[in-house]
């Protein structure tokens, strides 16, 4: 591993081969050479990410134990390991009932927002027209709201409506941040590709609706899973939103979950909410491992041009 | 506002037709691909957003006795009242550090992974992966990992740096924790995608005139990232000033992180008090549009341009 980002302090105007970067503290050290000992900026940064993994891992492996262990009081350890409280929470919650609800939420929003969200977002990156401006900041409002001040009003109007605690309900709320979401992220991508590819397949007689599908389709197909990816994860993540909308045939499994956690008389067995939260981790990595070796996460802001200096 | 007209040399009268000339001016059928998501933005975000406004004005006869203000009672019931005003200061006291915090240390870890060193890919995963806990697994993580009976106390213990359990969840500390491991690495992703978005030549163009590596944070990376640094502040701001699983699971839900999404909540969904519940909502919008605000100004003031890129 390199950093160059740190001092590499060689006499300026040395013609400098393509030769592996140094850490900082490089002050007279061979081209090539590297330093033995990092840096204390090294050691800081590795100390910080490695105090946020001991946090991660032990909440992560916590919740595993807990759901996996028959009692737990307070020993290092479960006396003994089951896995009753799979089954008990699979029966108690009715979870394929939850797990089929936010799986549909999730598809249905992911395909509506997509095709919602790409033509916009092409418009938005290509074309000037009137009104460009306040257009594109109605659609960044709801990406910089808090969710519960749209989502309050949303709500209220939804059980004015009659919408309250439906599944139709719970996929309009989800479609509220995903739009903006798949615009944001699509932009960037429309805008690298080159506009000079349309405009050929314009002059040789493809009409709009040939552009998007032979043209600009398979080129944006890496945007497209991008942004898919990101509203999935958003969607099956949300709570807030979906909380306020949700009953009792329609919840989630966050809200399901945080019901459980917060039901009236203490909440569930805490054991049952952390297999609960264990199927919920799994679902989503499972989603998101997959996703991402199509994805990478860095591609979504910006394409990387990867460092010359690598 | 409108995007710049091409102008005409003369008042003239044109001569081509109706449908040339508006395409001249950017407006075409192809416009029509807009529609869509402008019926949604009016549907389902300014139709209930003005309904709500709309909807404060019009308080419950409850709140009218109380506080006597007529149409503005829920307004002034939430300045006056201390139980719900003060919700805006325990809202900023947890999501102004927070978000502050989350930026700052995603900056030096996203330059020690910009190069490429084995593992890199699996270690950005590792990084990646806590959004997909969502606050609700990360609040029954953390009541069980970091409570009284939990590993890290035991752990602490042990070792003998502490004597008593410390009390980590079920506080202000406990909210803090959750919202660093969900926003984190959600800072962490945008600031290492900005960063790469700076063409790299710059700063070997600084290296090579001799420009040390703070003078090259100071004078090129830092301006070139503060479009992404302001942007990154601001997201992950509204994702910890909207906390509220998290700050009922694994904070303290009627003392120190009382905060304003909670309140919100509980008119809407305990006390069915919609128009107050609206108020408090829109309240909540307008505080944090404050605080965008204040960023964008402070923004305003670096360099703007390019960075290569990202357009």
């Amino acid at each position: 591993m390199a950093a160059t980002d740190t001092a590499h302090t060689t006499a300026p105007g040395v013609d400098l081969p393509p030769a592996p970067p140094r850490r900082k503290g490089s002050v007279t050290r061979a081209p090539g050479e590297k330093a033995l000992v990092a840096s204390p900026s090294t050691w800081f940064v590795w100390a910080g990410v490695a105090a946020f993994f001991i946090f991660l891992i032990g909440i992560l492996v916590s919740v595993v134990v807990d759901s996996l262990g028959k009692p737990w009081f307070d020993t290092w350890l479960p006396e003994n390991f089951t896995t009753d409280w799979y089954t008990g929470a699979w029966d108690r919650f009715g979870m394929a009932q939850i797990i089929g609800v936010t799986l549909t939420v999730a598809i249905v929003v992911i395909v509506l927002s997509v095709l919602i969200g790409v033509p916009a977002a092409y418009l938005l990156a290509r074309r000037n027209f009137p009104f460009k401006r306040i257009i594109t900041l109605l659609f960044l409002l709801p990406v910089l709201m808090p969710p519960i001040t749209y989502g309050i009003p949303l709500a209220t109007v939804m059980y004015n409506f009659g919408l309250g605690r439906s599944l139709v309900a719970v996929i309009l709320v989800n479609l509220v941040p995903s739009v903006p979401f798949v615009i944001m992220t699509m932009t960037p991508f429309i805008e690298q590709i080159n506009p000079t590819i349309e405009n050929a397949a314009r002059m040789s007689g493809a009409n709009m609706r040939q552009v998007f599908t032979k043209i600009l389709g398979p080129l944006l197909v890496p945007g497209i899973l991008a942004a898919s990816v990101l509203v999935l994860v958003r969607t099956v993540g949300m709570f807030e939103l979906t909380y306020l909308v949700s009953g009792p045939q329609t919840d989630t499994l966050v809200v399901a979950i945080y019901r459980a956690m917060t039901a009236s008389g203490g909440g569930e067995a805490r054991q049952l909410v952390s297999s609960m939260a264990v199927v919920y981790t799994v679902t989503m990595m499972v989603i998101l491992i997959i996703a991402l070796r199509y994805v990478s996460p860095t591609q979504l802001v910006a394409r990387v041009k990867e460092s010359r200096e690598d | 506002m409108s995007a710049p007209a091409v102008r005409r040399p003369r008042a003239e009268k044109s001569t081509a037709s109706r449908r040339h000339r508006l395409a001249e001016r950017g407006i075409d059928t192809s416009l029509l691909m807009l529609v869509p998501a402008l019926v949604f933005a009016v549907a389902l975000f300014i139709y209930p957003f003005t309904y709500g406004i709309g909807l404060t004005f019009q308080p419950s006869l409850a709140m009218q006795e109380q506080w006597g203000a007529g149409i503005w009672s829920n307004y002034v019931a939430f300045f006056k009242d201390p139980f719900i005003f003060d919700s805006i200061y325990l809202t900023m006291r947890l999501a102004l550090p927070v978000a502050l915090f989350n930026v700052l240390a995603s900056i030096p870890v996203a330059f020690k992974l910009r190069h490429k060193f084995r593992g890199k890919k699996t270690l950005t995963i590792l990084l990646v992966l806590p959004i997909t806990l969502g606050t609700v697994l990360t609040a029954q993580g953390l009541l069980i990992f970091a409570g009284r009976q939990g590993w890290l106390n035991r752990f602490l213990v042990q070792i003998g740096l502490i004597d008593q359990p410390l009390t980590l969840v079920n506080n202000y500390w406990g909210v803090v924790f959750s919202l660093v491991i969900s926003g984190f690495p959600f800072a962490f992703l945008l600031i290492s995608s900005y960063l790469s978005g700076i063409d790299p030549s710059i700063e070997a163009a600084a290296k090579t005139m001799g420009a040390g590596w703070f003078q090259r944070f100071r004078r090129i990376i830092l301006p070139l990232l503060a479009p992404g640094l302001a942007t990154t502040f601001i997201l992950t701001f509204v994702l910890a000033f909207s906390v509220f699983p998290s700050a009922r699971l694994v904070g303290d839900a009627m003392g120190e992180t009382r905060v304003m999404a909670l309140m919100a909540y509980r008119a809407f969904g305990e006390l069915n008090d919609y128009p107050m519940a609206s108020t408090i909502a829109i309240m909540m919008g307008l505080v944090e549009l404050v605080v965008i605000a204040l960023v964008l100004v402070w923004r305003s003031f670096m360099y703007k341009g390019s960075t290569g890129g990202k357009g």
